[in-house]
């Protein structure tokens, strides 16, 4: 061996979690080249000769002996380009470019050009907090993700363009080189405008089910024939959300920086929009890749909205992987190799015709389904996905009466309407003060079957009945007495009385 | 164009000419160079104290298109040792305990002095 082995830190990230990864870099007395081992992928392979390049370009020589740079953990599976220039400043360490002391305590992550410039990476963010997590005060990040890694507080971000301005940032005695910093990914043109609630038209039980949808956070089905307004009225849930919370809104804005998505300006504060077309995979909704674990539009909808439209068409294995982030808020995508953990604390709401033709018990339209394809159609949607679905309610489309009328009465807007959205969520909050919950859609069934939460017997009595007729099950029952608090909280009355329970009755629906 | 030496032939035996003088300030005994058989041909054959050594030199202009001891492919690492053995068996009266095999990259710049870089027990 000649001289000290060179080296650096960078994080490897797993769904969220990052972990430490030490780089190692050292010359042995072999002809020149360059050999990463400690179980990289395809693109971090190709770092070998990015680094190379890099490094060359920025006015250093490569050694002419052989190095080799590991990668340790060495059974940690890595993957991506963000360690690129960890492994060069290892290097640059091990020809004494750069002093072992100035790189000590030092997380660095980024991808290089093959001119030495730096360019951005996804899941700085992430990054970031592990590192602090991990004791590290200073982050080099390329330029390009200097705001994001400054979203982390507690943390030195050094923000260099390129491989020479880091050298020289570390103490190397050179000429600094001005050069054009690569720019961020393109971002979409600011965010769309949440649509407007007082654009629908007519429906008002619907616009009513959004807004108890939103006030306690339940999962909705929508059933109903083409163009009754289904998808545009789940469109306007997400602007009847409260702002995400400070930990809400950092995991929103890890999961959108992991899945590669430039994050300008500061944290994601409104709750993400997510709607996967329904030829979606499992992967593709909670999260998949063999090595590198992308989050699915679970992951990506979590503190918001997943919209499946035309539900029943998705394949079954994509709708029943939603069960398991359902029940615990939390999606695990398990390889041979790897478990990525993500959020899953989205709010589900599913669109679906009542059959395949899609005109079944409409007023305006004939069903020409057999009976048998049209029982079949809703069955795809499984039994324990459809259990964790509050809201079941019957959508039609608008009649021109409604349309005239509404000339008249305008509807809700969104800005009142999240007004009380926000006010029903206080309610709640009051009311569950010393549990582990904050919305009524969190809390389980017996729960609001004990204490002081028990309602008279004859405001129970319509609920009472239908489960003794069996036209509700006992859980039904339960996730009704649910809705009606929800009501409740919405009427601003204290508990619900018949009416509530009757609303929480007609949006529990008899959908099947 | 200029040229201190005119053709690729004359740069390499420039080279393997610094790499002689270079082994032999070292105390070497050089046995033999340019030693041809069908398989190959071996720069140069030395003794290093006891050690057979076969010697390979490769000589560039810049470090433009690399190191010159990249130019050493491992088919050609492979060769040599095939060319060792040839070599010892042409020469079964040499005595020596053990071989290995040795790279000289040598530079010759344009407009600096040469330099040589040598990397012992390539293999």
């Amino acid at each position: 061996m000649i001289g000290t082995p060179g080296r650096a830190t960078a994080v490897a990230l797993l769904g969220l979690t990052g972990r430490l990864v030490d780089i190692e870099a050292a010359l042995t007395n072999q002809k020149p080249g360059l050999k990463l081992v400690g179980l990289p992928d395809a693109a971090l392979r190709e770092a070998q000769v990015r680094v190379r390049s890099a490094i060359e370009h920025s006015g250093f020589e490569m050694p002419s002996r052989h190095l080799t740079v590991n990668l340790s953990p060495a059974a940690l599976p890595k993957h991506g380009s963000a360690f690129d220039l960890g492994i060069a400043v290892a290097v640059l360490v091990t020809q004494g470019v750069i002093a072992p002391a100035a790189v000590d305590g030092v997380v660095h992550l980024g991808e290089l050009g093959l001119d030495g410039r730096l360019r951005p990476v996804p899941g700085v963010l992430p990054s970031v907090l592990a590192a602090r997590a991990n004791g590290r005060r200073t982050v080099v990040v390329p330029t390009a993700n200097e705001a994001e890694a400054s979203l982390v507080s507690g943390v030195r971000v050094v923000a260099v363009p390129s491989l020479r301005e880091l050298a020289i940032a570390h103490g190397a005695e050179l000429e600094s080189v001005p050069v054009e910093p690569v720019p961020d990914r393109a971002v979409a043109a600011g965010e769309p405008p949440a649509p407007e609630l007082a654009e629908v038209v007519g429906n008002p039980e619907a616009v009513e089910a959004m807004l108890v949808a939103a006030a306690g956070a339940h999962h909705v089905l929508l059933v109903g024939p083409p163009g009754a307004g289904k998808t545009m009225l789940a469109a306007r849930l997400p602007g009847l959300l409260p702002d995400l919370d400070e930990s809400a809104a950092l995991e929103a804005t890890c999961v959108a920086s992991l899945a590669g998505e430039a994050v300008p300006g500061g944290l994601r504060r409104r709750p993400p929009w997510q709607a996967p077309h329904h030829t979606a995979t499992a992967a593709a909704i909670v999260g998949g890749g063999s090595s590198w674990i992308r989050p699915g539009a679970a992951a990506r909808a979590s503190g918001g909205v997943l919209f499946l439209d035309e539900a029943p068409e998705f394949s079954a294995a994509a709708l029943d992987a939603l069960r398991q982030p359902l029940e615990s808020g939390e999606i695990t995508v398990e390889r041979a190799a790897v478990t990525a953990r993500f959020p899953g604390r989205f709010q589900l709401v599913m669109a679906a015709n009542p059959c395949p033709c899609g005109q079944f018990g409409s007023v305006d339209g004939a069903c020409t389904c057999p009976a048998a394809s049209r029982r079949r159609y809703l069955d795809r949607l499984s039994g324990p996905l459809l259990d964790r679905v509050d809201i079941r309610l019957r959508v039609d489309r608008v009649s021109a009466a409604q349309l005239r009328l509404r000339d008249e009465r305008p509807g809700l807007d969104t800005a009142s309407a999240r007004a009380r959205v926000l006010a029903a969520r206080e309610r709640a909050v009051a009311r569950l003060t010393g549990t582990p919950w904050r919305v009524n859609g969190e809390v389980p069934g017996p729960w609001w079957r004990a204490g002081d939460r028990r309602l008279p017997p004859d405001v129970r009595q319509p609920l009472d009945l239908a489960l003794e007729r069996g036209t509700l099950t006992m859980r039904g029952y339960d996730r009704t007495l649910r809705l009606a608090w929800t009501v409740a909280d919405l009427a601003g009355v204290v508990r619900p009385g018949r009416r509530e329970l009757g609303t929480a009755l007609t949006l529990r629906g008899a959908v099947r | 164009m200029l040229r201190v030496v005119s053709t690729k032939d004359d740069l390499g035996r420039l080279g393997e000419q610094l790499a002689a003088d270079h082994l032999m300030r070292l105390g070497w005994r050089i046995l033999d160079r340019n030693w041809r058989c069908p398989a190959g041909e071996i720069d140069i054959v030395a003794l290093d104290d006891g050690e057979l050594v076969v010697v390979e030199v490769k000589t560039r202009r810049s470090r433009a298109f690399g190191d010159p001891l990249e130019g050493v492919t491992d088919a050609k690492l492979t060769r040599l040792c095939v060319l060792a053995g040839a070599w010892r068996r042409a020469h079964p009266a040499v005595r020596f305990a053990t071989s290995r095999i040795d790279l000289v990259g040598v530079l010759v710049p344009v407009r600096a002095p040469a330099s040589i870089d040598h990397l012992r027990a390539a293999a």
